[in-house]
């Protein structure tokens, strides 16, 4: 399956807006219909909604290829915390606001929320779950962030954290500037940025050293 | 004092569940048989639901069951304590006040745009989903009102059809006269009667002998809380036991909460929530209304149900910080010393109980000048607009916000440094503060310790020399250095701890406050392990989770914990060794005062090597049963704690008390601060070079968990300053900053380029250790502080309201005067 050529029913380039437009009917309520989700245990072989049937890909997650059945128009964030497991991915917007969901695709920091998941079939995704060595070695960045007791809630550090990951290897030795700017893509509510930056340079030397 | 943990770094136990994405949220759990829920939101501010149709969405395959208003119970909410309430009266016409229903999980009366109507069921989300827009909901619009201000005006709207405004704890209908609103239009409050007023001393007598008087009217914003983790909840019932993973921020006090909205006994309910993503006062237990939804619905089900709450939802029925608009005058000497004060404040409330927002202001306002003349006159006008509740200082960095650039205009106008008039005017301990009681008598500070704070951060700010530059142009950039005094309470007490030495020579601390990541339910257990000699990584603290069997403890709020939690702590463990004493007297002869305690032994005094080890009389404990094992527990203990020891009796030599140490005053902390601005008079963009700030919050317990307590509060603060506010539709109530991205939080960009802090370190003399909690005075310092110094840059006259956005700024220098919007709300 991991070679499996493209067909039209799940079309490469779904835009975030067509998708939206797809899952929303307009109505008279207040509409939040963000952060849907149908299982892929789903009872319902026939959906009342267009677009909705299930495919199943291969993708590679953490070094493992991972077969799933995903909807055309199903995010990544959702393949990968109901799905695949990997809950340490977070939602904290699903709009590309917070960068809470973020992961490295091909070692590029992205906001899984706003990824449809079939677009990745040929890349590489690295979640928390798998930024640590097999033997359990924390990577730089998490060790970082353990020596500084930085973040509190943490709701947003998995994203923080492979944010920085994934900057750190386009810009090995930021100032303090530059990495503040390579990672402002992600909110911290706790707003513990300070302690943030202090753990994040502290990576960064931790990374050059090994 | 000497302390081997106290007072040091550590690294929390949590820590690498985090760092590796195993530490789950509410939202992480998943259960066999899953449902989702969705919810039908209110599109209109106010209405009355005169139908629901939802018979085609019933018919959906895969749809499993809906859930209405009239299946949820309302729950009164715990009165608010506010002192400044009067007696309840009838207001101008005579009219008797009604009281205001409690929110509901769901409505057929919603109050504001977004309120949950009723929630559906479903095998998956986007079944749920479109069965909400298979519903019919025919609404019948009601009148609203999203400026209080507008409801105060004769002939208003009226948000509640019980009235606009409350008296005591009751609405009622008030308007304003003619003459007042002329007084609104001139871009004033009046100083007329309110439905809540206290006073001490004669403030128009005091006015008469002031040198100078500042006479303002100052305007701060509501805002959401934006935790980062959405509301989300997921149920399941197991054998009449409700399992609930929630996203709460305290744990012990939740279950009673959670049972009343959920129709179960308070025993029958499992919180299940050790990681939380964030509550600033927005997860307290009298927030957990929605929770009933999916524990409703899987009951209805027999299936677990999820609760998936969006960022927009989380906007509606997440909580948010009171709005409010000030006039205030003040009366000072030519020394500097406040002489009076007279505030006339009203509050935008919400459509549901009244906010103690307005009333804290005062109470810290009180607290950080001590005028021994003040007045203050409150209205909390109903407002259809989501519900109000404590936001991370409450009432107190709305005072500082709006409070502190004041005292810096009357220190230049009475030629008195800045830092100084602080000083003059600051509370020592002892010193009354606050809202006088019946007889008069007002609490006083159990120990404060601002004037030390301010002094060191004026030294290591270098505030003398710095100061010099306000008003100081480069090119196109002007300078302005700002400091500010914030306070806010501080600590309670009286509550349960819970200790358990084993016979594997291990301490378990059991603890009932939750983690939201402040780190005090490690630090407050660090408190116990130092007591009895432990060393930290022989320690575990059981949180989070109440099948585990915790304590009555204090909230996880209102910066309670590492006063309350504490001393609770040390109770338990004095507890634990008073019976490590009696057990080495029993085996080994002696009375008990023989004995003492260290490197996890109970020995001879003077003799180390004598006596037995933690491991040893852990197990004569539980071969003594009784009171040594938990077997037989105090009768003052709380019932929560009573359960949960009679449930791990036996486990280990038990201590476990109530904290009965008592405390005379109140419990205040503060933080001095102080910070530099460079505002770019062509731009309106301003940055934050520097920021420092200076806590009083007793005896330091986890110095880096203090750090990310006052930069954390403080960037929070900043972003009250700077960016954040709620942006109403005013004719159609509709909300438009319901995201991150239109009412945006501060980001890693936002923060000053410096950021340092330090604490005075003086232990408060009526608490075990010393410590006083320090999260919420934390935010108003950071606000206050950059607010001041915008206005030593730019002018005291150009900026009367939060936030200040680079238009505000841009629009008034241009002008030479100031352009904002008025008094209005929301906008």
């Amino acid at each position: 399956m991991e070679n499996a050529p493209e067909t039209p029913t799940t079309p490469r380039s779904v835009s975030r807006r067509q998708f939206i437009q797809g899952v929303i009917a307009a109505g008279v309520t207040a509409s939040t219909a963000t952060y849907l989700y149908r299982g892929s245990g789903s009872v319902l072989s026939k959906s009342s909604l267009a677009g909705s049937t299930e495919r199943l890909i291969t993708i590679n997650v953490n070094g493992q290829a991972r077969h799933v059945d995903v909807m055309k128009q199903e995010t990544l964030a959702t393949t990968l915390r109901y799905k695949l497991g990997l809950a340490g991915t977070k939602l904290g917007c699903d709009r590309s606001e917070c960068g809470a969901c973020t992961v490295l695709i091909d070692d590029v920091p992205r906001y899984s929320c706003s990824v449809l998941t079939h677009t990745v079939r040929d890349g590489k995704v690295i979640t928390i779950e798998g930024l640590a060595a097999p033997d359990g070695k924390l990577h730089p960045v998490q060790q970082a962030v353990v020596d500084h007791q930085a973040f509190q809630c943490a709701f947003c550090m998995s994203g923080f954290i492979m944010a920085t990951a994934g900057y750190l290897k386009t810009n090995p030795n930021p100032t303090r500037a530059q990495l503040a700017h390579g990672i402002s893509g992600n909110l911290c509510r706790c707003a513990d940025y300070n302690k943030i930056l202090n753990a994040m340079m502290h990576a960064g030397e931790l990374m050059r050293r090994t | 004092m000497n302390y081997k943990l106290i007072g040091k770094n550590y690294q929390s136990p949590d820590i690498t569940a985090k760092v590796t994405g195993k530490s789950r949220y509410a939202e992480d759990y998943r259960a066999d048989g899953m449902l989702f829920a969705k919810l039908l939101l209110s599109p209109m501010p106010h209405a009355r639901v005169r139908s629901i149709d939802a018979s085609e969405a019933l018919k959906m395959p895969g749809v499993h069951a809906i859930l209405t208003a009239d299946e949820v119970p309302l729950v009164a909410p715990p009165v608010r304590g506010n002192a400044a309430a009067e007696e309840e009266g009838p207001d101008s016409k005579g009219a008797r006040g009604v009281p205001i229903k409690p929110e509901p999980a769901l409505t057929n009366e919603p109050v504001f745009y977004g309120q949950p109507i009723l929630a559906v069921a479903a095998e998956d989300e986007v079944t749920a989903a479109d069965a909400i827009e298979r519903i019919k909901v025919d609404f019948e619009p009601l009148p609203f009102c999203v400026d209080p201000l507008q409801s105060l005006r004769p002939g208003g709207p009226n948000a509640r059809l019980e009235g606009n405004v409350y008296y005591s704890t009751l609405a009622k209908t008030l308007k304003w006269t003619e003459e007042d609103w002329k007084e609104v239009e001139a871009g004033r409050l009046p100083m007329r009667e309110a439905p809540d007023t206290w006073k001490v001393g004669d403030v128009d007598a005091a006015f008469k002998e002031a040198a100078v008087i500042i006479d303002e009217t100052v305007a701060s914003q509501a805002t959401s809380h934006q935790c980062m983790e959405p509301r989300s909840s997921m149920a399941y019932w197991q054998n009449g036991k409700l399992f609930m993973h929630a996203s709460a921020q305290s744990t012990a006090h939740v279950g009673q909460s959670i049972g009343n909205w959920a129709k179960v006994d308070r025993k029958n309910v499992v919180l299940l929530g050790d990681y939380v993503g964030g509550g600033f006062g927005g997860k307290n237990p009298e927030t957990h209304m929605h929770t009933a939804i999916p524990a409703l619905l899987a009951k209805k089900t027999g299936r677990p149900v999820m609760l998936r709450i969006t960022r927009e939802e989380d906007n509606f029925i997440g909580r948010s910080r009171a709005g409010m608009v000030m006039r205030v005058r003040m009366g000072f000497r030519k020394d500097g010393r406040m002489i009076a004060l007279d505030m006339f404040v009203v509050q935008a409330n919400g459509p549901f109980a009244r906010a103690g927002d307005y009333g804290t202001c005062a109470v810290v306002a009180s607290a950080n000048y001590t005028p021994v003349n003040m007045r203050f006159r409150g209205t909390a006008v109903l407002t259809n607009t989501p519900p109000h509740g404590p936001q991370r200082g409450p009432g107190g960095a709305q005072s500082t916000v709006m409070f502190e650039p004041l005292l810096c205009q009357a220190a230049r106008k009475l030629g008195i440094d800045e830092v100084e008039i602080r000083k003059i005017n600051a509370p020592t301990t002892g010193m009354a503060f606050g809202v006088p009681e019946k007889d008069g008598e007002r609490s006083h500070f159990t120990s404060a310790f601002p004037r030390e704070a301010l002094e060191r951060g004026a030294e290591k700010f270098n505030w003398a020399e710095r100061k010099k530059r306000n008003g100081h142009m480069r090119g196109t950039k002007v300078s302005g250095v700002g400091v500010s005094l914030a306070n806010f309470t501080a600590g309670t007490i009286g509550f349960d701890g819970m200790i358990v030495l084993t016979p594997e020579g291990k301490l378990n601390i059991y603890s009932g406050v939750g983690n939201i990541g402040t780190l005090s339910v490690y630090d407050t257990a660090r408190v116990a392990a130092e007591m009895l000699d432990m060393p930290w990584d022989k320690c575990e603290v059981i949180w989070g989770d109440t099948s585990k069997h915790l304590p009555w403890s204090s909230r996880q709020g209102g910066s309670q914990t590492i006063h309350g939690t504490s001393r609770a702590n040390y109770a338990a463990a004095a507890d634990a060794k008073q019976k490590l004493q009696e057990i080495a007297a029993k085996d080994l002869g002696g009375s008990p005062d023989d004995y003492a305690i260290g490197n996890q032994r109970v020995f001879r005094k003077g003799n180390p090597g004598s006596g037995m080890s933690y491991a040893q009389a852990a197990q004569r404990a539980i071969a003594l049963g009784g009171r040594f094992d938990g077997h037989e527990v105090a009768q003052d203990l709380n019932v929560v704690t009573k359960e949960s020891a009679k449930a791990i009796a036996g486990t280990g030599l038990m201590g476990v008390a109530k904290d009965n140490y008592g405390r005379k005053g109140n419990t205040q902390s503060f933080v001095a601060s102080f910070a530099e601005v460079e505002v770019d008079v062509e731009t309106g963009e301003y940055k934050i070079l520097d920021y420092l700030c200076v806590a009083d919050c007793g005896t330091v317990v986890n110095p880096r968990g203090l750090e990310g307590q006052l930069h954390g509060g403080a960037i929070q603060g900043i972003g009250h300053t700077r960016s954040q506010k709620w942006v109403y539709d005013q004719e159609y109530g509709i909300p438009l900053a319901r995201r991150f991205h239109y009412n945006r939080p501060p980001s890693i960009l936002d923060i000053p380029e410096k950021m340092d802090w330090d604490a005075v370190n003086l232990p408060d003399s009526q608490t075990p250790i010393g410590a006083k909690g320090i999260a919420e005075a934390a935010v108003g310092a950071g606000a206050g502080a950059v607010r001041c110094a915008l206005a030593a840059a730019i002018g005291d006259d150009y900026v009367r309201r939060t936030p200040v956005g680079i238009d505000m700024i841009l629009a008034s220098v241009e002008a030479k005067q100031r352009v904002d919007r008025g008094l209005t709300f929301n906008v």
